[in-house]
């Protein structure tokens, strides 16, 4: 079932070039760093080297003396203010551990970066300088590093709580009713695949470094942060601080990026509102790159233990998950959901009959992890698009065969999962047909065979990722059965303008997205006014007072259909009074291009005549309020699936374990698109996120709980000359769930492409008997892998501790052939 | 503190300034300069990119000093009015930025690899932005946008 509507549009589906454009490309900019307000002060953080002590004694006279330096707060002299903990709204069980996370530590400290004091100085130099004169006395502990050791609770973080486990949640199909008992399957099963694999901790990496003021002078605490979630922002701190809500604007101006990153309530927004109101001066902190890759919240790292079951003609009868997710030292605002997320992921677009996922969230003294693009769902991905491919090889198919034998058809939608999801609208055989096409897929399996057989050293590997995710986060009833602490819903207000200009105020918070570009050509065609007359407003808790704010992929699907429904409440409104005006029954108009038409008549009235009529409300009809403006509160009833078929050949040089790709496709099917330019662009930069995880980028600690990765020097985010050309496609399938017809689009190519990756460089060694790699998949990973292979050890790599993640990646004199940490080859 | 002197998007400036001030610093906090912006700690991100006389510089690793008497161009000074330079104009045209954070470092960058190489191939642009990082693009529209400004001079 389809329910756009045939209405000839003229905006939507065009590839307009962004509004916002102008002011970033020629710098004249609103970024939070860019905020000077009179007198301000600059904040600057002492943070811990240690990653796991207590803190003996903090002495700051030193630092006090220092020049220009106005205040020195410690943990304690903010204890009151600051409140017990920063909040985490997302309890997965009623009996979930977690310790008190104070925004500036007070009495121990868990993780190398943590805040014990900062220096206010009337510059932001002078601030840095006095940080090097605090003088802290450490006691230090064990630390707590290894995910596998953690679990196991051999020295554990938080004595008091008496283990590293935070939380364990299970989904079972046979107990929920959704599908049959997993161990029953594989039981009896034809094959059974077991595998594990590690999703190694990443940095989410937002260009913008996080930034903060606070203004505390007038009535209302102002405070500017490059933050996503305004909205949630303004009511965490308020509850954390014991501040009344009203007393509080949070302003999101124009900021640099997120990817999850920037989904958090933060120490250093905490503190920055905490010491400017004490001061009642405007107040500043700005983080170094080394502070944010140190301090603010990483993604991924989890273990991940899988068992297949299957037939011998690869059907797929069961599959269990046993994940152990590192939470670090903290439960950020999301932090335990975030491998929950991708719960309802791991049977992704195919038929299991049977699931099982268990997960356990562990404590360990590392930065603590939270959202970052996928949250949870390129997790569940990467584990089951490996399995396939290895499900083909026991089966000895091709691996697009399998999931072929697999997955949903088209014809079968709308399909419930065995998590319970209604999958509304899917096409798989469409998006992958169509990406062998321009993959030409068929052609490059001869060359990978004339490559192996002519024993070739640069060999070819193909990799399939045929995936979906859900998105649009998401209905409130299921974020309430999932203990959520909040609802899913988003607002809009669409506000006509006596001159027949539009106002729409959403409550999405944009970071790089282009909302004010789609917003305005879906409100056009909706209303039939010009593109260029419209301007989108947003994060201003001031100006957009109600909202949830951009992340999950919600805020098209979710936003984008509150900026609808307040647009359609408009034309309601404005009904009423054409009729009036062009004294007709309202039952006898039609709205199209921007105007009622009283049917039969050449009579009619545009929506701009219409507002300034409302605005001198001379001649209204009885009882009719003079105005158009719309509020709306839009609560989706389901989840959105966009899926896709996403191809990559890369070469593996077999002598050096240098992988390169050769060609990278994707074809996505994301629903109804509004503007193709924004699309793609999404899909570009996902890819690039989601090939640096299969290829170079890796948080690292050191024995010690150190950040080795702490810049940009080791950890690599890759540059143009890293990352290849991409063939991007799409199919569509509207989404039947929404009016709009649209599913979402910003995590799909970091979600597809890692497992694309990856399996193509297992498919290109795989003959030397190498069945995996683990990511990132650095040259020495590879030529390890095969030389492991050659030797005749094919059993698989044991992956079930984590140690090799505290060795440092790009530290060569480790002599160890068995280590697996090199990451070079990420930059040139 | 030392006493220095530049031109700055065509702008006469004269300053005292403490000796270890970085000239992106010094734009930013002594001339309100806030289109070029501070990204990394370790000149990796490109993201403060400036021409000094004409070539580009990272402005975190040059000392404010060290432009005493030079000639600076950010860019907010590209722009001829309202009229764009042709690389901002690219890059608007092909969606070569979102967030655009890195965009001011990306785009000076980018005119100067064209000086040094009019006519470059998508390899020779990929490998002479290698050191401005964006996290948003996957660098394939800002290419894009590179080559089109290559070949608009050609025609």
């Amino acid at each position: 079932m389809t329910v756009t509507e045939d209405r000839p549009t003229t905006e939507v589906g065009a590839p307009r070039r962004r509004k916002e454009d102008r002011r970033l490309i020629t710098g004249r900019t609103r970024w939070t760093d860019n905020i000077t307000l009179p007198g301000m002060l600059h904040l600057a953080m002492v943070r811990s080297p240690s990653a796991h002590a207590t803190i003996r004694s903090v002495d700051t006279s030193a630092a006090k003396q220092s020049p220009g330096v106005v205040a020195v707060f410690t943990g304690a002299d903010l204890a009151d203010e600051q409140g017990a903990s920063l909040p985490c709204a997302w309890p997965i069980t009623p009996d979930q551990k977690a310790p008190p996370h104070p925004a500036m530590a007070v009495t121990s400290v868990n993780f190398a970066g943590e805040i014990v004091a900062c220096v206010v100085a009337r510059s932001a130099v002078e601030a840095k300088d006095a940080v090097e004169l605090v003088d802290v006395e450490y006691d230090d502990l064990d630390v707590v590093l290894d995910l596998a050791k953690a679990a196991a609770d051999e020295q554990v973080v938080y004595p008091d709580l008496g283990t590293n486990v935070s939380a364990t949640w299970v989904f079972d199909s046979a107990e929920e009713g959704t599908g049959t008992d997993v161990d029953a399957a594989i039981g009896g099963a034809e094959i059974v695949i077991e595998r594990t694999y590690r999703q190694q901790r990443l940095i989410p990496a937002f260009m913008e470094p996080r930034s903060v003021v606070v203004d505390p002078t007038g009535e209302q605490t102002t405070l500017w942060s490059a933050t996503q979630i305004p909205h949630i922002l303004r009511l965490m701190l308020a509850l954390t601080c014991g501040i009344s809500e009203s007393k509080l604007r949070v302003v999101a101006p124009d900021v640099g990026g997120g990817f999850g990153g920037k989904l958090q309530v933060t120490p250093e927004e905490v503190i920055t509102l905490v010491v400017g109101r004490r001061l009642g001066k405007p107040c500043k902190y700005t983080e170094t790159r080394s502070e944010s890759l140190m301090a603010a919240h990483h993604g991924r790292d989890q273990l991940q233990r899988l068992t297949l079951s299957a037939t011998k003609n690869g059907t797929v009868t069961g599959l269990k998950v046993d994940l152990l997710a590192d939470m670090g030292a903290y439960l950020g605002l999301v932090t335990p959901g975030v491998p929950i997320l991708g719960a309802f992921m791991y049977n992704s677009i195919y038929k299991f009959p049977a699931y099982r996922f268990t997960c356990t969230n562990v404590f360990t003294n590392k930065v603590w992890t939270d959202a970052y693009r996928g949250a949870g769902r390129p997790e569940a991905t990467y584990a089951i698009e490996r399995l396939m491919d290895e499900l083909a090889v026991e089966v000895g198919v091709d691996p697009m065969e399998i999931r072929e034998r697999n997955w949903i058809k088209h014809e079968e939608f709308p399909f419930t999962t065995v998590c319970g999801l209604e999958y509304d609208s899917g096409n798989y055989e469409a998006a992958t047909a169509k990406a062998k096409e321009l993959f030409g897929y068929d052609d490059l399996r001869v060359e990978q065979q004339r490559r192996r057989t002519a024993n070739d050293p640069v060999q070819l590997g193909i990799g399939i990722s045929t995936f979906t995710e859900m998105c649009g986060l998401a209905p409130s009833r299921v974020l309430g059965s999932l203990s959520y602490g909040a609802g899913g819903w988003e607002h809009a207000s669409v506000r006509m303008l006596p001159s027949g200009k539009v106002e729409v105020v959403t409550g999405s918070s944009p970071h790089g997205q282009g909302h004010e570009t789609a917003w305005s050509q879906i409100v056009a065609d909706r209303l039939g006014v010009p593109f260029d007359d419209i301007e989108v407003l947003h994060g201003d808790t001031a100006v957009s007072h109600k909202g949830m704010d951009s992340y999950g992929s919600r805020s098209l699907t979710v936003g984008g259909m509150a900026v609808v429904a307040a647009s359609d409440k408009v034309i309601e409104k404005a009904r009423v009074i054409a009729a009036h005006l062009l004294e007709a029954s309202a039952d006898d108009l039609e709205f199209g291009d921007g105007k009622f038409s009283v049917r039969g008549t050449d009579a009619s009235m545009g929506i701009g005549e219409i507002a300034l009529a409302v605005f001198a409300a001379h001649n209204l009809p009885d009882g009719v309020e003079p105005s158009l403006d719309s509020d709306a509160t839009y609560d989706p009833t389901n989840f959105s699936f966009p899926h896709g078929t996403h191809l990559c050949a890369a070469e593996v040089d077999t002598e050096t374990g240098e992988v390169s790709i050769r060609s990278y496709v994707c074809v996505d099917d994301i629903g109804k698109v509004i503007n193709p330019l924004i699309v793609e662009g999404q899909v570009h930069g996902g890819l690039a996120q989601g090939i640096a995880q299969a290829l170079w980028e890796e948080a690292v600690y050191d024995e010690s709980g150190t950040l080795v990765t702490g810049s940009f020097v080791d950890y690599l985010v890759p540059s143009a000359a890293d990352v290849p050309a991409f063939t991007t496609d799409r199919t569509e399938t509207p989404a039947t769930s929404n009016v709009l017809g649209v599913k979402g689009v910003g995590e799909a190519g970091t979600i597809a492409s890692t497992p694309a990756v990856v399996n193509a460089v297992v498919d290109a060694v795989r003959h030397f008997g190498v069945n995996d790699i683990q990511m990132p998949c650095s040259p020495l990973r590879v030529w390890t892998a095969i030389q492991r292979a050659s030797a005749g050890d094919s059993t698989p790599r044991d992956v079930s501790t984590t140690d090799d993640n505290a060795i440092p990646s790009h530290n060569a004199q480790l002599g160890d052939g068995d280590t697996e940490g090199d990451t070079e080859g990420g930059q040139a | 503190m030392t006493r220095i002197s530049m031109s700055v998007d065509g702008a006469n400036y004269t300053d005292e300034v403490e000796p270890r001030t970085l000239l992106v610093h010094y734009l930013r906090e002594r001339l309100g300069k806030i289109g070029t912006v501070v990204g990394c700690d370790t000149s990796n991100c490109g993201a403060c990119t400036v021409h000094l006389d004409g070539t580009s510089v990272k402005s975190c690793t040059v000392l404010a000093v060290q432009a005493d008497g030079h000639d600076v161009t950010t860019i907010e000074g590209l722009a001829q009015g309202e009229q764009l330079h042709p690389m901002q104009q690219a890059f608007h045209d092909n969606h070569a930025l979102q967030c655009g954070y890195c965009t001011p470092g990306m785009i000076m960058q980018s005119i100067d690899l064209l000086q040094h190489n009019p006519h470059p191939t998508e390899e020779e642009v990929r490998e002479g932005l290698e050191g401005n990082l964006c996290r948003c693009t996957g660098y394939q529209n800002i290419v894009k946008a590179v080559l089109s400004v290559a070949e608009g001079a050609t025609s």
